[in-house]
């Protein structure tokens, strides 16, 4: 039972069919989510499954659902989501559960691929390198996308991914983003190309959970409106 | 949803949006002072104005309609290729086939 000295976990054991495991574990001043499951999996249960590899907020390895939240765990503390000293842990949504709390990634990387967010270079290695203006329009748009880590919050946060599975998802929009604008990207139209099809950004209903949720606080959805503002413009632009 | 959907979705609420202020605003303005359904009909029969007019609504309200409900269809219910679209232009002609009976019935002679 959950008191002041330890607090109750429910963790999820199976893959897309299991159950809830309860756990007791004791509570520490500075404890993250991360520190919970790696007790669990070194002192109560060594067959849980897990994945992380930085543990500090680098990698985006270790993304789970905490009280049905998308969260990365080694970035929160145990403190902030305890309700009356419970809490619960899951796999991420969205994606396939391989085992416990290990999904797996590979639907949410090939979206990155298929929304081409991808270097198409506009010089060789022998040519010197260009110099980017750091206040150039374009630029910003640009780096505003690129401190994602690929953890997979916004896609597991986003309802339109769980209701049309062909939706590219906030992360790999963002991305098909910031190399759009980048000015040593030589292929935009292969980008807006990308884009476009059944499962481009034209999905997005601009709930925003992506925004809401990314522990990096990054904006998909405004990076989503840039592409769907962008492609409109080039609707007519090729056309005529 | 891909960009040719989104396109006339947008497209197809632009034609709507001035036609739905038109149509509220001809309505307040035309019902002051009391309007019987006679006089309504004597001033739509055999117009084309009002024929173009509610014709291209009911066009429009046909492409954004459909296109909303492929949508709702596809997310909700599951609905993927060409069951998707086959439901989709269903609604379209549904919508445009009575849409255009109504629009026949106030403005032909």
């Amino acid at each position: 039972m959950a008191n002041e000295t330890h607090m109750s976990v429910s963790v999820w054991r199976g893959d897309a069919v299991g159950s809830f495991q309860p756990f007791e574990v004791k509570v520490e001043d500075n404890q993250t989510v991360l520190d919970v499951v790696a007790w669990i999996q070194q002192y109560a249960d060594p067959t849980l499954s897990y994945r992380y590899a930085c543990r500090v907020g680098m990698c985006g390895s270790c993304a789970m659902m905490v009280n049905g939240t998308p969260r990365w765990t080694c970035r929160t503390h145990v403190k902030k989501v305890l309700v009356d000293g419970h809490m619960q842990i899951a796999p991420l949504r969205n994606l396939p559960v391989i085992k416990d709390l290990a999904t797996d990634m590979d639907p949410f990387f090939d979206k990155w691929v298929a929304a081409e967010g991808v270097h198409h270079p506009t010089l060789t290695r022998n040519d010197p390198i260009e110099a980017l203006d750091p206040a150039a329009e374009a630029r910003v748009e640009s780096a505003a996308g690129i401190e994602c880590i690929n953890c997979s919050v916004c896609y597991a946060a986003c309802d339109t991914v769980a209701n049309n599975p062909d939706f590219l998802g906030p992360a790999a929009l963002q991305r098909a983003w910031s190399v759009y604008n980048d000015s040593k990207n030589a292929d935009k139209q292969a980008v807006l190309d990308a884009v476009s099809g059944v499962g481009g950004c034209h999905n997005c209903h601009s709930q925003g959970s992506c925004a809401v949720h990314c522990p990096n606080a990054l904006n998909p959805m405004n990076a989503i409106a840039g592409l769907k503002r962008e492609t409109a413009r080039n609707f007519f632009k090729r056309r005529s | 949803m891909t960009l040719g959907l989104y396109m006339a979705q947008r497209i197809s609420a632009l034609i709507m949006a001035p036609l739905v202020l038109l149509h509220i605003g001809v309505m307040i303005y035309a019902i002051q002072g009391g309007l019987s359904a006679a006089e309504i009909l004597g001033r739509t029969k055999g117009s084309i104005l009002w024929f173009a007019v509610y014709g291209t609504f009911v066009a429009a309200v046909s492409v954004h309609g459909a296109i909303g409900l492929r949508t709702v269809l596809s997310e909700w219910m599951g609905l993927r290729g060409g069951t998707l679209n086959a439901a989709a232009w269903a609604i379209f002609a549904l919508l445009l086939v009575l849409g255009m009976l109504a629009v026949h019935g106030v403005t032909a002679r």
